[in-house]
C-alpha cells in the first residue's frame, strides 16, 4: 500500500497488452492492445458479439483474462482486483438495478459498500441528483422507472464513489432518441466537469462519433482500427461516391475501380461505395463507366465519409444492418 | 438540458470523497439491511411461512390429539409446537431475491464494488435469521395461549428460538447453493421439494417409539428427528444436555453438507470464470 502511494498518477487509465479471453472454443477477445489516456473518452465500437462486453467485463474485474495483461487506473485487474474496483465505476448493459429498492436506497447502499460515511454518501447523492435529474422519483422503487430513468440512476450509482475511470457498456442501447441525447449530455458533463476517464462501448456509429475523443473498432475480438473519428474518416479518403445499382454489384465494382483517382471500392449488397480524393470531379466519370458497363443505376450520391464507411472498409459489413436488427428486436 | 459551467470549488470538495473497503461486518450489515427491506415489499413470499405453521399446528393438534394422547405421558400440543416452528423456519430464505439479482445483473453491480464476497451471501442469511425469528414468535405465542408451558423457563424459550434459527441457517444454505450454482429461479423453487422428506420423514405426527416398519428406520437417519428431540426436551423436560446435544449434532450434520456446498457455489459465482 505504501509503495502505491509514492507511485505517480498512471499515464494511462486503461492499458492492455495482448488481452485475450476464450470461452471453450470461442475466442471472444483476441489479443487487444489498448492505451486510453487519463481524461479521455474512448469509444469501443463494434457490432453485437464483437467482444466489447467481454473486454469490459475483464477490465472491470468481473471476468478473468485467459492471457495478456490489463491495468486499469494503474492497478492490475488480475493481481489487484480490489485496487481496480475502488477506482472504477461501471454501468453495465441494461441498467442492472434491484427493482425492489428505491433510487435513494440503492444509492445509499452503493455508498456504504464503497466505505463512504453517511455524510459523504448524502453529499454525493445531493450532487448526483442534479446530474441525473430524476426528481422525486428517487424515493420510488426502481421497478416503476422508465428505461431512461434507470440508465440515469445506474449512472449515478456508478459515480457514487468518485471513480477515476467510468465504464459504460452500451449506455444508450434500447433508449429513445431523447433519452439517448440526455445520456450523451451527461457523459460529456461527467468527463468535462469531473475529469473522469470514460471507456464506452457502443454499437452506434453516431454515438461514438458524437462522444468519443478516440475510437477503437472491434470486430471478431480484435482491434481493427483506432484513431480519432476524423482520423478514421480521413483514412477512407476525402469523399465517397455511393452508387445504388440493380444487378451485379461486383461487375459495377470492376467497371469503376480502374478510373483514375479511385482509391478503393467497397461493395455491400447492391451498394457500391467508391472512395475518391475529389468526388465532385469524378462523379460523372463514375456515371459514364457504369453506363458503359450497362449497369442500371438507381441512385448516385456524393458525400463525405462516415464512420460507417470506415466500418465497411474494415469489415465488409454495414452497421445499419445491425441497428435494423436491434430495432426489429426492440419492437 | 444546458451544460452548467465548471465549478472548481465543487470539484475539489467531492474529489475528497474516496472509496475504500467498508470491511466485512459493515458489508454484511449493509447487504443484510437491503435484504430485510425487501421482505415487506415481497409479502407473497412470507405469507405462506406465516400461515403454514399455524395451520399445521391447528390441524395436527385438532385431528390427532385425542388419538396420540392415548400414548402414556404425551402432551400433544407440546409435541407439535416444535413441528410448527420447523415449518415456520425451514426453507424460508431470500434465495429467490439472490437468484433474481443474478439473473437481472444486480449481482454483478454488487460484485463491481469492493464488497467482501462472502458478505454477498451472509447478508442474505443474516436477514433470514431475523425473519425466521420473527416468524417463530406468533407460533410460540399461539402455543403459550393454548397452554404449552416450557419446563426450561423463559431462557428455554430463547434457546428454543435460537436452535430454530441455527437450524434455518444450516438448512437454508441449500437453496442458496442452488441459487448461486444455477442462477435459475425455477431450480431454486424446485429445491423446496427437499423440504418434504426432511420435515415429514421424521417424528412429525407421533413419537419415534410409536413408529413402525420402514418409517421407524428412516427417521433414525433424518437429522431433523434429533432437532425435534432437542426442541421438545426444552418444553417437556427442561434442560437435558443429551437432548440438546442431539439437536446440535443433527444441525451440524446438515451444516456439514450444506455450508460447504453454499461456499463452493459462491466461490464459483464470484471466481470470474
Amino acid at each position: 500500500m505504501t509503495l502505491r502511494k509514492v507511485l505517480p498518477v498512471p499515464e494511462y487509465a486503461v492499458e492492455t497488452q495482448k488481452l485475450r479471453r476464450s470461452f471453450d472454443n470461442l475466442i471472444a477477445v483476441d489479443g487487444i492492445d489498448l492505451q486510453v489516456a487519463s481524461g479521455e473518452i474512448y469509444g469501443f465500437l463494434g457490432p453485437n458479439g464483437a467482444g466489447k462486453s467481454t473486454a469490459v467485463r475483464m477490465l472491470t474485474t468481473l471476468l478473468m483474462p485467459t492471457s495478456g495483461t490489463a491495468f486499469v487506473a494503474g492497478h492490475d485487474v488480475v493481481r489487484d482486483p480490489v485496487g481496480v474496483r475502488l477506482r472504477i465505476g461501471a454501468a453495465l448493459q441494461d441498467a442492472a438495478l434491484d427493482p425492489k429498492q428505491t433510487g435513494l436506497e440503492l444509492l445509499r447502499l452503493q455508498g456504504r459498500l464503497y466505505g463512504l460515511s453517511g455524510r459523504d454518501t448524502a453529499t454525493r447523492i445531493s450532487e448526483l441528483e442534479s446530474l441525473i435529474e430524476i426528481g422525486d422519483a428517487i424515493k420510488r422503487q426502481v421497478g416503476t422507472y422508465s428505461g431512461g430513468m434507470k440508465r440515469r440512476l445506474d449512472l449515478a450509482a456508478s459515480l457514487m464513489h468518485n471513480p477515476e475511470v467510468l465504464f459504460l457498456d452500451e449506455p444508450t442501447t434500447g433508449l429513445d432518441p431523447i433519452s439517448r441525447s440526455r445520456v450523451w449530455d451527461e457523459v460529456r458533463r461527467i468527463n468535462r466537469e469531473l475529469g473522469v476517464t470514460i471507456f464506452l462501448t457502443t454499437q452506434y456509429l453516431e454515438e461514438a462519433d458524437a462522444l468519443a475523443d478516440r475510437i477503437g473498432i472491434i470486430t471478431h475480438g480484435q482491434l481493427a482500427r483506432e484513431g480519432t473519428p476524423d482520423e478514421l474518416k480521413r483514412q477512407i479518403g476525402t469523399d465517397v461516391i455511393v452508387a445504388r445499382i440493380e444487378g451485379d454489384a461486383l461487375a459495377a465494382k470492376r467497371a469503376v475501380e480502374n478510373i483514375d483517382a479511385v482509391e478503393a471500392v467497397d461493395v455491400y449488397e447492391e451498394e457500391v461505395s467508391i472512395r475518391v480524393a475529389n468526388g465532385a470531379s469524378f462523379i460523372s466519370a463514375v456515371a459514364l463507366a457504369l453506363n458503359a458497363a450497362s449497369i442500371h443505376v438507381r441512385e448516385l450520391t456524393l458525400r463525405t465519409p462516415t464512420l460507417d464507411d470506415v466500418f465497411l472498409s474494415v469489415t465488409g459489413g454495414r452497421f445499419q444492418q445491425q441497428e435494423a436488427i436491434d430495432e426489429e428486436k426492440a419492437r | 438540458m444546458i451544460d452548467t459551467p465548471t465549478q472548481p470549488q465543487a470539484r475539489v470538495d467531492h474529489r475528497a470523497i474516496k472509496a475504500r473497503r467498508a470491511g466485512f461486518i459493515r458489508d454484511i450489515i449493509s447487504l443484510g439491511g437491503r435484504a430485510l427491506r425487501s421482505i415487506p415489499r415481497d409479502p407473497e413470499s412470507i405469507i405462506p411461512a406465516l400461515v403454514v405453521p399455524l395451520f399445521f399446528f391447528a390441524v395436527n393438534v385438532g385431528a390427532l390429539q385425542d388419538v396420540a394422547e392415548q400414548l402414556p405421558g404425551l402432551d400433544y400440543k407440546a409435541f407439535q409446537l416444535p413441528v410448527a416452528i420447523l415449518f415456520a423456519v425451514t426453507g424460508v430464505t431470500r434465495a429467490n431475491i439472490l437468484v433474481m439479482d443474478i439473473q437481472g445483473g444486480y449481482f454483478d453491480r454488487l460484485a463491481l464494488t469492493p464488497v467482501n464476497r462472502l458478505a454477498m451471501l451472509l447478508g442474505f442469511m443474516v436477514a433470514d435469521l431475523v425473519l425466521v425469528m420473527a416468524l417463530s414468535v406468533p407460533v410460540i405465542i399461539l402455543g403459550l395461549i393454548v397452554g404449552v408451558r416450557f419446563e426450561s423457563g423463559a431462557l428455554g424459550v430463547l434457546a428454543f428460538l435460537a436452535i430454530a434459527g441455527i437450524w434455518a441457517l444450516a438448512y437454508n444454505a441449500i437453496p442458496y447453493a442452488v441459487a448461486l450454482k444455477t442462477g435459475n429461479p425455477a431450480a431454486v423453487n424446485s429445491s423446496f421439494l427437499l423440504f418434504l422428506p426432511v420435515t415429514f420423514l421424521t417424528t412429525v405426527f407421533v413419537p419415534q417409539d410409536a413408529l413402525t416398519g420402514w418409517m421407524a428406520q428412516v427417521v433414525k437417519f433424518n437429522p431433523v428427528t434429533y432437532l425435534l428431540q432437542g426442541m421438545r426436551s426444552l418444553i417437556t423436560e427442561g434442560w437435558v444436555a443429551s437432548d440438546l446435544l442431539a439437536a446440535f449434532a443433527g444441525i451440524g450434520a446438515v451444516a456439514l453438507l450444506s455450508v460447504p456446498l453454499a461456499m463452493w457455489a459462491l466461490m464459483g459465482r464470484v471466481r470470474r470464470r
